[in-house]
């Protein structure tokens, strides 16, 4: 080789200094971490706009969040959906697609799987094999769904995040279109809803606790979508896709399939969400599905830097403060849309954060953020 | 910060003690630079060696960890590139800045500082004619800009520089993209402009003939640090290279050896497509390549070189005709360039070869991740092993790189090409796919690179060679073919041919074609 050995190849390193991937983590930590502190700065100030108390309010999130096993619980619960909308934010995020078809995908797929319970109740079928067949029934239609976003993208290009937009908008339609109409249940008077599930039709609690089964599914398909992203070659492959379209190409790599695929994914998991709100929490269909679970879904992945595994603690952070947002609304007089306007602010700090990567001094691998 | 000239004088600039780390990788150490005023200045070094990092900490776009710059002897701090051309220093990168979709007016109007909420374009447009009247170049002011050549965008570029009254002109390899006689042009203009102290240039190159003929001035960086400076009149191309690389010997150039011609054939039949305005670029090309040769396609770029390597390489569907390898249809899948040992050096590596933000290691891994030994059973891959290769190839390539999981936008021009070089080389190679491959490349990757492409046809390897440097198109070619609008002209033996024919068919004078009896 005509070159002279370049003195800073593969040479034992005298000084053994963070690597280049932990160095990536510790910064993907620290800056979303210094974003919460930064919008619950921003949030406290607002607070005292208001002339309330900010200590008082995040003594109430604590209480209503995580101080007694019963706030703990309905925590748990209500990031249980958030665990599966968060993951089918940040696995299609990884090809570079920012999808906001999850809400749609939820609600269709829960009332999927309520319609096609009917027939099966009806006909008395097994219970063992009705929920499985409800929750492959919304998965597939969550799928398919989201999945078409995916295919207008990549055969059509249509910009992704517009057409999930607009089919999350044309769910919740059809979803009221259908249980206010043909699907109505007579029974249902005040709230227009399909025919409700049988009592043993409904998935229960993890033993021992008021926690549906759906947290600990929630989990596992976080963890198997960890492996998937991060050790498959799917996931490596989407990384190439994600990051360098013509590269991928040029690899011969199936990247329309890839794309679809991974909006499919993403679509499942909505939809199972969709399905276990209505079987465990609901149990029926009805209007309450379109409870914005898909769109903080976003926050919680962009939170979690799109890292599925990440994405449980950032779910359960959200649960907390949905829990408490009942508690605060009625001991400090605030608003319901209090929680939404503190959602807002850590949007806001989130992405403002995102041009920090790179940047920081004592992280600096690369300071390729300042490139031209 | 106010403007300490105002005038069109050449302003002289200097560094003192100039150091940046990025990590535990010095990129610069304690480096001092001067440029006097009204020179014509070349910054030299192989790749990596440090200049970009140097003239992007004198932009601003990188903090220097220590060091001073001075201009006209006064101290000035730069923290961003909006001081830097507030002091008049202007720098022309290496990939193109100016925004395609707009023409060459809007492009130059909106680059300024000043630039007004509303902007009256007829008063501007006459003040841009007025001004253009005082330039050394003529660039069409009314064309939308992704429509110029290579050599106008260079010259806009460096006509924008002046417009914002800027007297200190950095150019990072401009000439990189350019023809020769473009290159000439460009570089003759500004000597000039140099010569009468309208200008100070400082100018980094791989290529000794423009430091040569252009510049009176040169300083040399190595691994960071600097190694000399001197007159670029007075010290010749060998002792700059030894300057440049040490005293290591330089790498023969490549042997061509005898080949026998019986193993994969590529064979492109009728091939046509359209461009991504929905023209035809490539009409109608039919093309034979057989093993153990190099075909070389010269001609000046945008007569649809690059449509063709996509189509090759799947990054542009077929309009028309077809592709086969040793007589069976072949279409640009994962699975046929590993069936059909397809590999691929791409130009512009960072755009078509590369994802910036994976590591070196990941990126080398992009052909074998799916097959042992990274993958595992069940689609699962083993990063270790993938770790391993990638440290393998590190060394055996000769990258400088911090770490394996360094990502690769990191490295140096140079380095991100042997890193491509790395991945589709290693291996057995059936056909192979060439475009540019030396661009921006110092003249020992240059020679390292072309010897490992005729290796490559050595082994009985099919080469398609895709060149705008005749140079290169006539060490590497057995046969060279040359491209224009689309079509492509019959092979002729390199031996049967020279660069004065060659250059005169690119030109445009193809009626007296070179074929008959010396095609054969
Ligand atoms: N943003 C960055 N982060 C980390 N390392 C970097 C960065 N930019 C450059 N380097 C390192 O600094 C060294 C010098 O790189 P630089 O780009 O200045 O080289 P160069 O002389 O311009 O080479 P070339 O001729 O290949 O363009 C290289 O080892 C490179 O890996
Ligand atoms: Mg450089």
């Amino acid at each position: 080789m005509s070159l002279p050995s370049a003195s800073s190849v593969a040479r034992p390193h005298r000084k053994p200094r963070l690597d280049p991937r932990s160095l990536a983590l510790i910064e993907a930590s620290v800056i979303p971490m210094g974003a919460l502190l930064a919008s619950a700065l921003i949030f406290s100030l607002f607070l005292l706009m208001l002339g309330k108390d900010p200590i008082r309010f995040f003594s109430l999130v604590w209480t209503g969040g995580v101080a007694s096993s019963f706030s703990i619980q309905n925590t748990l619960q209500r990031a249980a959906p958030l665990i599966l909308t968060g993951l089918a934010f940040a696995v299609p995020a990884r090809i570079g697609m920012t999808l906001l078809g999850a809400e749609g995908a939820l609600v269709l797929g829960g009332l999927a799987s309520a319609l096609i319970a009917i027939p099966m109740m009806l006909g008395g079928w097994p219970v063992w094999l009705g929920l499985p067949i409800m929750a492959l029934t919304a998965m597939a239609v969550g799928g398919a769904w989201v999945g078409l976003a995916g295919w207008l993208r990549h055969y059509r290009g249509v910009n992704e995040t517009i057409s999930s937009l607009l089919l999350t908008y044309i769910a919740v339609a059809i979803m009221n279109f259908l249980v206010e109409g043909v699907f109505r249940d007579p029974g249902s008077t005040n709230k227009a809803s399909t025919m409700p599930l049988g009592p043993d039709w409904r998935v229960g609690d993890i033993p021992g606790t008021s926690v549906h089964w759906g947290l600990a599914t929630g989990l596992i398909i976080a963890a198997l979508l960890w492996v998937l992203m991060e050790r498959t070659t799917f996931g490596f492959s989407a990384r190439i896709a994600g990051g360098n379209l013509r590269a991928a190409q040029a690899q011969g790599l199936p990247v329309g399939r890839l794309a679809v695929a991974s909006c499919a994914i993403a679509g499942a998991c909505a939809g199972l969400a969709g399905f276990f709100e209505v079987a465990a929490v609901h149990g029926q269909a009805n209007a309450s599905l379109a409870a914005q679970y898909g769109f903080t879904g976003i926050l919680v992945a962009f939170l979690a830097r799109q890292n599925p595994l990440a994405v449980v603690p950032v779910a359960f952070l959200f649960g907390a403060l949905a829990a408490s947002g009942g508690l605060i609304q009625r001991r400090m007089e605030m608003p319901d849309a209090t929680m939404l306007v503190l959602q807002g602010i850590i949007f806001v700090t989130l992405l403002t954060s995102e041009s920090l990567y790179g940047r920081l001094p004592f992280l600096s691998v690369s300071q390729a953020g300042d490139r031209t | 910060m106010t403007k300490i000239f105002k005038t069109f004088r050449a302003p002289s600039l200097e560094t003192l003690h100039m150091s940046k780390s990025f990590g535990r990788n010095k990129a610069l150490d304690d480096v001092s630079l001067k440029v006097a005023a009204g020179s014509f200045h070349a910054l030299l070094g192989e790749n990596g060696a440090g200049k970009s990092t140097l003239v992007k900490c004198m932009m601003g776009f990188y903090e220097a960890d220590a060091g001073q710059m001075m201009i006209d002897g006064q101290e000035i701090r730069i923290h961003s590139p909006r001081d830097a051309q507030a002091l008049g220093i202007g720098m022309v990168y290496q990939h193109f800045t100016l925004v395609p979709c707009l023409t060459a007016a809007e492009n130059l109007v909106i680059s300024r500082r000043d630039i007004p909420m509303v902007i009256n374009w007829k008063s501007e447009r006459q003040r841009l004619d007025a001004f253009m009247e005082t330039m050394p170049f003529r660039v069409r002011l009314d064309a939308q800009v992704s429509t110029l050549s290579a050599g106008e965008k260079q010259k806009l570029e460096i006509i924008k520089l002046l417009y914002l009254d800027q007297r200190f002109l950095i150019l990072d390899e401009p000439t990189s993209v350019l023809t020769p006689a473009e290159a000439d042009e460009i570089l003759g203009v500004l000597g000039e402009m140099a010569l009468r102290r309208e200008v100070t240039v400082l100018m980094i190159s791989h290529k000794f003939r423009e430091v040569k003929a252009f510049c009176d001035s040169f300083t040399v960086l190595r691994r960071g640090r600097f190694v000399g400076a001197g007159d670029a009149r007075r010290v010749n191309a060998a002792e700059m290279s030894s300057m440049m690389i040490g005293d290591v010997g330089m790498r023969p150039p490549a042997t061509r050896l005898k080949t026998i011609q019986d193993g994969p054939k590529l064979e492109l039949r009728g091939v046509s497509t359209l461009g991504d305005e929905g023209r035809r670029v490539v009409s109608d090309l039919s093309l034979k390549l057989c093993s153990g040769e190099i075909l070389g396609i010269a001609g000046v770029s945008g007569n649809g070189q690059s449509a063709l390597i996509e189509v090759l390489s799947g990054q542009r569907p077929l309009s028309g005709g077809e592709i086969k390898i040793n007589g069976a249809p072949f279409e640009p899948t994962r699975r046929n360039f590993d069936r059909f040992k397809v590999f691929g050096l791409p130009e512009e590596p960072m755009r078509n070869a590369v994802v910036p933000r994976m590591s070196v290691a990941e990126n080398i891994a992009f052909r074998s991740f799916d097959k042992p030994p990274v993958l595992k059973r069940f689609g699962l891959m083993s990063s270790a092993r993938m770790r391993q290769r990638g440290m393998e190839l590190i060394q055996q390539f000769n990258i400088h790189t911090s770490s394996p999981d360094a990502p690769i936008e990191t490295l140096s021009g140079g380095n991100v090409q042997r890193t491509v070089l790395a991945r589709e080389l290693s291996g057995e190679v059936d056909i192979l796919i060439v475009a540019n491959p030396c661009f921006g490349l110092d003249f020992a990757s240059v020679a390292d690179i072309r010897g490992k492409i005729m290796e490559c046809r050595n082994r009985g390897a099919a080469v398609l060679l895709v060149s705008e440097d005749l140079d290169e198109i006539f060490e590497m070619s057995d046969k060279i073919s040359v491209m224009s609008a689309g079509k492509i002209s019959d092979p002729v033996s390199t031996l049967a041919t020279d660069a004065m024919r060659i250059g005169k068919q690119i030109a445009g004078q193809t009626d007296e074609i070179v074929a008959g009896p010396q095609a054969e």
